[in-house]
């Protein structure tokens, strides 16, 4: 970008540019929809019309390890909630834990049980929308159904309206259990250095008791959706272990001491793709582990496990690249803390043949079991008598300087590290942002599906849905979808030949049909 | 049969809260979705730019835009939106306000882009590879929005009808909202659809906040362990309450923590911060300078609390970038 | 006897630019010495737009704000010595707020010496012009704040924009 151009006349520029190149073999899907903020995908076909290389690329930053500088720090975890507002507990929570190692502080018990309580819950609500309105429908509608179908109208048709409802109302109980505890549930307040800002009452305890108590059998009946519907169907258990979609990286994910996924606490394990420990480490210990690398034609920022290098977009032992979220953190597990989920999961495993698994399509899966360990844990806290406990504060008296704090977002590790001055007031704040773990693979899937399903220019009618699902495994963090308005996905895909000349156009309207030109 | 009216959602620099928001009307939302056509609404439906560009200018009845305007594209979309509907309404802080992302103003992209792809703790790029506008690739080239130095609240990139606040918006003030918009009785232009009176007197704790109220010693969040009935501000937390929109249903001190100002200004004041620090000084106990300014290191970034969703939307938008430095 | 002083204590700068001070003087103190440093024709720098305020403490700081946004390049309040207010306490309000807007200002990034806080009796005409002086000379050193304009890059290419036909558009 030359120095003499303003903003807008390079970005303009740019854009005519690739207006022009437009003109040749190039395939651009803009926008992407039910994705993080705003998502492009920029394919390039060589003369053979086979898939060059395929970008895909995050379109915006907001800038929060900057301007997090100068502010008090117990203001970070309701500041940098900013940073998604479908997914605020989770940076409100590491937040929180930063501001105890910061202070070297340690929460009573009764703060550190509300804290996972609703985290518990959290993770409950987030995983359930995105199996039901998001990725769910590509499985319990299918991906070869009518792309009218494949939404939550669909899920509703399949498995009933009762069902459907009790989905909604299901998310709304759990979410009223943040509300209660957190205050706010979109960006929670309960957060503070040495454990929360209120106590639970008695009658809240009872209100939470009967909600976790449904939310487990919720989760019950939402595994045995996936096993009728998907598990059942061989056709979906192809799609799922389709090399299409398959990358050998490595896997991380907060464990406890048994090495069982815990969402809110814990140390970091990391195991390679033929699924030993690679390494296992506390919190504090990132640096040595986690580093990220820049492109110049994204504002994300892509993550690899730092003592291999920056190898680039490749997977296997050396490379480097790892992955997060639901099917990383069983990969990474030896067992779950809970007895059904225990159960959930050996029975993934057998079916899979053994872990690690390292088909992205089975993050459905494990998001599923993930719903049942989190709403057991819920309700193994709300049964708990000391949740009620008064005391639910620790005041700090150590002079902070530095403190980092994991926890396991719905998509995957999140870090936050802050440095501060001896107010507390932040001199440099470092965040690792759970999809950003996963960037790269996630480039690596686009390529890898774009690759295997376009071939000498010929785009296939399955390209549109399966591109989709290559990133939508992954739930990226924007998902939020509507109870009753169809989810198709804008796709326009024309492949020019080198005259500029349109080779063949495929396009999917907002009533889902498709029409090839 | 008549055409159901055509609404449009958008997001520039945001979170998804306010998306969030909506999808939270639960039940609500099926009457607001039985009574309009939902034309544009890229986190769930398929419609593209171009098939909003394809529409008849004015055609849209409301389009419901929220986020900043951090980048070219997002700007972009603004003047789009505003070309093609009767009634453009800034929903939530950072359309309304500038919001969090805001306090970006505090620099330019320079100073952000330096730190968030060189100098942060874990990210390694010695050859200082930045985000460009455009890379090339074998002759063609691949592109990204530009990142504008100054963050803008929707207002300042185009004119705006209405403004729903909060961070995000509450479902009982959305839901409203839609309602007065789609009953044809609209306001008068500019109006912030939430009431015009400050959060204090919804609060639930207003009778214990005195009406002379003197403070001698202001508290940090994490210093005190609040007691959950009394006012806070009387407790000696910066509750930005009496500098605050009401309308929120007092979420945060329902949650024992102090109002941190997202649903903006009263009508009656230009700059929520300014008015803030006219209120908190004036409470101030002492009379002698020095015991003034020992006091006022009790707050240690007045800036940030303040201003933290109203930076781009104050009197003064941004900080001078020069090399005066605190 | 206050000494007239004939021109400002400064040089001019290059372009001849000189600072636009916004001074907000209570009625009953610093517009008095005002009027008295008129009447004894005394010279200093006429730099400032005289603002009358009952007192110090109806000084609001969205005016210092306001002021500045629009184009001041300084703002000066002059109040009742501590004791004096008409209003007994309105000075001490001017000054608890003025503390605050200090570091709010600092925060922004607007020099120290660009806002000024100054007790003023009505008899002290000599007070009033030395400190005018003394703060056109500071603030010209500064040179223009230049608050409150829009950064170029941002209104820059919206009217040459090709593909898209703005219009109306406020910026």
């Amino acid at each position: 970008m030359s120095e003499e151009m303003t903003t807008q006349e390079a970005w303009h520029q740019g854009s005519q540019g690739a207006k022009a190149a437009y003109a040749r073999r190039r395939i651009t899907v803009d926008p992407i929809t039910r994705l993080e903020g705003h998502g492009k995908i920029d394919i390039f076909l060589d003369q053979a019309g086979e898939v060059e290389r395929a970008y895909f690329q995050v379109p915006e930053l907001r800038g929060f390890e900057k301007f997090a500088e100068g502010r008090p720090a117990e203001d970070m975890p309701q500041i940098t909630s900013r940073i998604c507002g479908v997914c605020p507990t989770a940076h409100h929570m590491a937040g929180t834990k930063t501001l105890d190692a910061l202070y070297k502080v340690d929460p009573p018990p009764a703060a550190k049980k509300i804290r996972e309580l609703v985290y518990s819950a959290f993770m409950a609500e987030d995983h359930l929308l995105h199996f039901y309105f998001l990725g769910g429908p590509d499985f319990v509608v299918g991906p070869e159904a009518p792309a009218a179908q494949r939404n939550i109208l669909g899920v509703i048709a399949t498995v009933g309206e009762e069902a459907g409802r009790q989905v909604i109302a299901m998310r709304r109980r759990l979410r009223e259990i943040i509300t209660m505890v957190g205050g706010k549930v979109i960006h929670p307040v309960l957060g503070l250095p040495g454990g929360v800002a209120k106590r639970v009452k008695a009658e809240e305890q009872a209100e939470i008791q009967k909600t976790a108590a449904d939310a487990v059998e919720f989760a019950r009946f939402t595994l045995d959706l996936f096993r009728k519907v998907v598990l059942a169907n061989p056709g979906y258990v192809d799609l799922i272990v389709s090399d299409a979609f398959t990358h050998r990286t490595y896997y991380m994910g907060l464990m406890d001491e048994k090495n069982r996924p815990n969402f809110y606490d814990g140390q970091i394990r990391v195991v390679s793709p033929e699924g030993g420990e690679w390494a296992k480490f506390a919190p504090a210990d990132y640096l040595d582990y986690v580093a990220e690398h820049v492109e110049p034609w994204s504002y994300v920022k892509f993550c690899y496990l730092k003592p291999f290098g920056w190898q680039g977009f490749t997977d296997g032992m050396e490379s480097g690249i790892f992955s997060v979220a639901p099917l990383a953190r069983l990969n990474a597990a030896d067992a779950m803390s809970t007895p059904l989920a225990q159960e959930a999961f050996e029975e993934m495993y057998a079916t899979l043949g053994g872990k690690p698994v390292h088909h992205t399509l089975a993050n459905h899966w494990a998001r599923v079991v993930e719903v049942l360990n989190a709403a057991e844990r819920l309700k193994e806290l709300a049964d708990d008598p000391e949740l009620i406990d008064p005391n639910v504060r620790t005041l700090p008296t150590e002079t902070p300087r530095e403190g980092v704090g994991v926890v396991e977002a719905p998509r995957g590790t999140l870090f936050h590290h802050y440095v501060t001055d001896s107010r507390g007031v932040i001199e440099k704040a470092n965040l690792i942002v759970a999809t950003q773990n996963n960037s790269a693979r996630m480039a690596m899937s686009v390529e890898k599906a774009a690759k295997g399903l376009i071939s000498k220019g010929v785009v296939s009618e399955g390209i549109l849905n399966k591109v989709e699902m290559a990133f939508r495994a992954y739930d990226p963090c924007h998902a939020c979808a509507t109870h009753s308005l169809p989810g198709s996905m804008p796709l326009v895909v024309e492949v020019r030949g080198p005259a500029g000349e349109i080779l063949s156009r495929l396009r999917r309207d907002s009533d889902g049909s498709l029409h090839r030109e | 049969m008549p055409d159901k009216p055509k609404v449009a959602f958008y997001w520039c620099s945001s979170c998804g809260g306010c998306e969030e928001a909506v999808v939270d009307l639960a039940e609500k939302i099926l009457d607001v979705v039985a009574a309009v056509d939902i034309v544009f609404w890229p986190v769930a439906l398929d419609f593209k730019k171009s098939d909003v560009e394809a529409m008849e200018d004015g055609s849209i009845l409301a389009s419901f835009v929220n986020g900043a305007i951090r980048t070219t594209e997002q700007e972009e979309m603004a003047l789009l939106l505003r070309r093609k509907s009767k009634v453009l309404v800034a929903f939530g802080s950072c359309a309304h306000l500038g919001g969090i992302p805001a306090l970006a103003n505090l620099w330019d992209r320079e100073a952000i882009f330096e730190t968030a792809y060189r100098t942060t703790a874990s990210t390694v790029n010695p050859e200082g590879i930045m985000p460009q506008v455009s890379t090339p690739h074998n002759g063609d080239v691949v592109t990204l929005p530009g990142f504008y130095n100054t963050v803008r609240a929707l207002d300042q990139v185009t004119e705006v009808d209405y403004y729903i606040p909060g961070c995000a918006p509450t479902p009982n003030i959305i839901a409203g909202a839609v309602e007065t918009l789609l009953s044809g009785d609209l306001p008068p232009a500019g109006t912030v659809l939430t009431p015009d009176i400050a959060l204090c007197e919804e609060c639930p704790r207003l009778e214990s906040k005195p009406q002379e109220l003197t403070i001698e010693r202001f508290l940090r969040p994490h210093e005190v362990i609040a007691d959950e009935g009394t006012c806070l501000l009387a407790q000696g937390l910066l509750c930005m309450g009496p500098a605050t929109r009401s309308g929120c249903g007092h979420l945060c001190i329902n949650g024992n923590m102090p109002c941190t100002g997202c649903f903006g200004p009263t009508s009656k004041v230009r700059d929520q911060g300014a008015k803030y620090l006219s209120a908190i000084a004036s409470m101030l106990g002492f009379e002698d300078e020095a015991a003034i300014d020992r006091a006022l290191d009790g707050i240690p970034d007045p800036i940030g609390t303040f201003y933290r969703y109203g930076l781009a939307g104050s009197l003064l938008r941004r900080r001078k970038m020069t090399p005066v430095d605190a | 006897m206050p000494e007239p002083m004939d021109k400002p204590a400064a040089p001019a700068t290059a372009d001849g630019w000189e600072p636009k001070i916004v001074a907000f003087f209570c009625n009953w103190c610093t517009y008095l010495a005002a009027d008295l440093a008129g009447t004894s024709r005394m010279k200093y720098a006429p730099n400032t737009r005289v603002i009358r305020v009952m007192c110090s403490g109806r000084v609001d700081p969205q005016f210092v704000l306001e002021a500045l946004a629009h184009g001041a390049d300084g703002v000066l309040i002059g109040g009742c010595h501590p004791g004096d207010c008409h209003y007994q306490s309105g000075n001490y309000k001017a000054l608890r707020r003025f503390r605050l807007l200090k570091r709010i200002l600092l925060a922004f990034g607007i020099e120290d010496e660009r806002i000024r806080l100054e007790w003023i009796s009505a008899a002290e005409a000599d007070k009033l012009r030395d400190v005018v002086n003394e703060m056109v000379a500071q603030v010209k050193a500064l040179g223009p704040a230049r608050l409150g304009i829009p950064p170029e890059d941002w209104a820059v290419g919206l009217e040459e924009e090709a593909d898209e036909e703005v219009e109306g558009v406020t910026v």
